[in-house]
């Protein structure tokens, strides 16, 4: 369960490039709940899901998961509750290690870290096992660097580290966008398996409006640093893009206007 | 006498490839550049003296003189990552301070240690043959360091250390604390730099507090050598093409000396050395341009013809 109180997060406060950029952010997320969050540029979407995964910090407001408040908590003391995958493909991975190496630091989110090797032939076998569950072919390539990999089989890959290691919550930060549309499919695939897998609470931010209506149970609009529409239940059924465009308007007093939005469908 | 020369390289390019592994460590691994090394080198070479010469065991020195050096590479980390002061500054400003450091150390800028009981005569005294006793000594010592840094490469500490070069952002979101990190590769680098330093004044029987300038380069010159030498992605075949690199990087200065290059000219040899192989690439760009620039106008020229 996550449950954010009052947020409001301001870049560069008191000088005169001030950014307001959340204000006053309310959103409980019940554990097993998945979200899409759509909205305009600068409405506050990525620093929303950088809030939640400790990269900032907020100028008011508390951010709780299961019960603790991990407010002032840096994001490697939150690793152990938070996985994230990024937009760019190569932040999710060490391109010069190899896919075992990878995934072996994977395995010991929010852990301690020691003196023994970080692999041996269990690990290795346990990597097989799921690296098998993506149907990409890279069980067989355990000991190729990662730079070698396409954006779509490093995606894939962060996907896999972003939920081993048991976190509570999965940050997805438009993650498919730089895919190519095929590639892109196929990963959000192994996301509904994986999400399902681990019954996972997932907070995704898109900007393709289909993909945030066909993916997760609820999806919530964000406009100028705060949240104007949550969209769940037998409201959100049979909705369409059309729909969900007017609604926006409706809402902020203007378009939906974003460069990179995906209107199709 | 030229077999005495190139086993003297041999020596020499052994100590300095400590160094070197210590250059290695945080440019390659944490992509950190570090300068604490022209401070680290002349500390691990003024504790081990100092302490020689009060009568301390040589071994206890050599390892005393190393964690001063894993001391000094944990300031300038807590500097860069605590003060969120650059990595370059902040190996500035340790280096900088080391130079009053030292000279506080040593009492002096130069202590001999002729005569002195230092880590090779107590192991003549096993027994060894004095004609091969630093060539031996100085490989397996060398070959331990090489290993045990490998292995630490491969362990779970070691693995969160090369992942915090490679993508920082990534071993964060999974629970690495990269200060910390790099605050241990910076300490263990530094050690390994000292160590050269104690043994490198031991084996030419003295310390001066102007023993470390232009190490930087040295090292950074046999890392870039190594890496040609031995292509390699792997750990265990890098640390190798180091070592390598080091003793290659010696015959060529004991060569260029042969030849008649002045001792003070080395430096802006190897200068020059480090700034070619890394320009490298970017040499071959502007090559790679005026090529295709020339082909683009010979094509225009013969357009002009047939037109």
């Amino acid at each position: 369960m996550l449950k954010l109180t009052n947020l409001h997060k301001i870049f560069n406060y008191g000088k005169v490039n001030e950014n307001y950029v959340l204000k006053d952010i309310n959103l409980e997320v019940p554990t097993g709940d998945f979200i899409t969050i759509i909205g305009s540029n600068g409405a506050g979407k990525s620093t929303l899901l950088n809030l939640v995964a400790g990269t900032f910090f907020p100028e008011a407001g508390t951010v709780e998961i299961n019960g603790h408040d991990v407010t002032a908590w840096p994001v490697h003391k939150r690793a152990h509750l938070v996985g994230r995958v990024f937009q760019d493909p190569l932040q999710g991975t060490a391109a010069e290690m190899t896919i075992e190496e990878n995934l072996s630091l994977a395995v010991k989110r929010g852990k301690g870290r020691g003196l023994r090797l970080g692999l041996n032939k269990n690990r290795r076998a346990e990597f097989k096992r799921l690296l098998a569950l993506l149907e990409l072919g890279l069980e067989d390539r355990l000991e190729y660097p990662v730079k070698l990999l396409s954006g779509g089989q490093r995606q894939a890959l962060t996907l896999l580290m972003a939920t081993m290691g048991q976190p509570q919550i999965l940050l997805l930060d438009e993650y498919t966008a730089a895919l190519d549309p095929k590639t892109a499919i196929q990963i959000v695939e192994i996301t509904k398996r994986i999400v399902a897998q681990h019954k996972l609470t997932v907070l995704m931010v898109t900007h393709d409006l289909k993909q945030a209506l066909a993916m997760g149970n609820r999806t919530v609009m964000m406009d100028r640093g705060k949240i104007i529409l949550d969209l769940k239940g037998p409201e959100r059924e049979n909705i369409t893009v059309r729909d969900l465009l007017a609604k926006f308007t409706a809402r902020s007093g203007r378009e939906l206007t974003d460069d990179r939005i995906l209107l199709h469908g | 006498m030229w077999l005495n020369i190139l086993q003297g390289t041999i020596e020499q390019g052994l100590i300095f490839g400590l160094l070197a592994m210590g250059v290695y460590l945080p440019f390659r691994i944490l992509d950190f550049s570090d300068l604490t090394v022209e401070g680290s080198f002349p500390l691990g070479a003024a504790v081990s003296a100092v302490l020689i010469i009060n009568g301390m065991n040589p071994f206890l020195a050599t390892f005393i003189a190393m964690l001063t050096g894993v001391v000094a590479g944990m300031i300038t980390g807590i500097i860069n990552t605590k003060l969120k002061i650059t990595g370059l500054l902040a190996g500035i400003l340790t280096m900088t301070s080391l130079y009053s450091i030292n000279l506080r150390i040593m009492g002096r800028s130069n202590i001999p240690l002729l005569r002195e009981t230092t880590i090779l005569t107590v192991i003549k005294g096993w027994g060894l043959p004095e004609r091969y006793l630093a060539l031996i000594v100085f490989t397996l010592i060398v070959l331990l360091i090489k290993l045990l840094l490998d292995y630490f490469l491969y362990t779970e500490i070691g693995m969160a250390l090369r992942a915090t070069g490679d993508s920082p952002v990534m071993i964060e979101s999974l629970g690495g604390n990269t200060d910390h990190i790099k605050i241990l590769g910076l300490g263990l680098a530094n050690g390994l730099v000292a160590l050269s330093g104690a043994l490198a004044c031991q084996y030419q029987g003295f310390a001066d507090v102007g023993m470390g300038i232009g190490m930087i380069v040295i090292g950074l010159a046999s890392v870039i050598i190594g890496e040609v030498v031995i292509r390699t992605s792997k750990i265990c075949f890098a640390t190798f093409g180091v070592i390598i690199g080091s003793i290659i990087y010696r015959l060529a200065i004991a060569i260029a000396l042969q030849l008649g290059f002045a001792p003070t000219d080395l430096k802006i040899v190897t200068a020059i050395l480090v700034i070619l192989a890394l320009g490298a690439p970017s040499l071959r760009n502007f090559m790679i341009q005026d090529e295709f620039a020339e082909r683009l106008m010979e094509r225009s020229a013969s357009d002009a013809q047939t037109n």
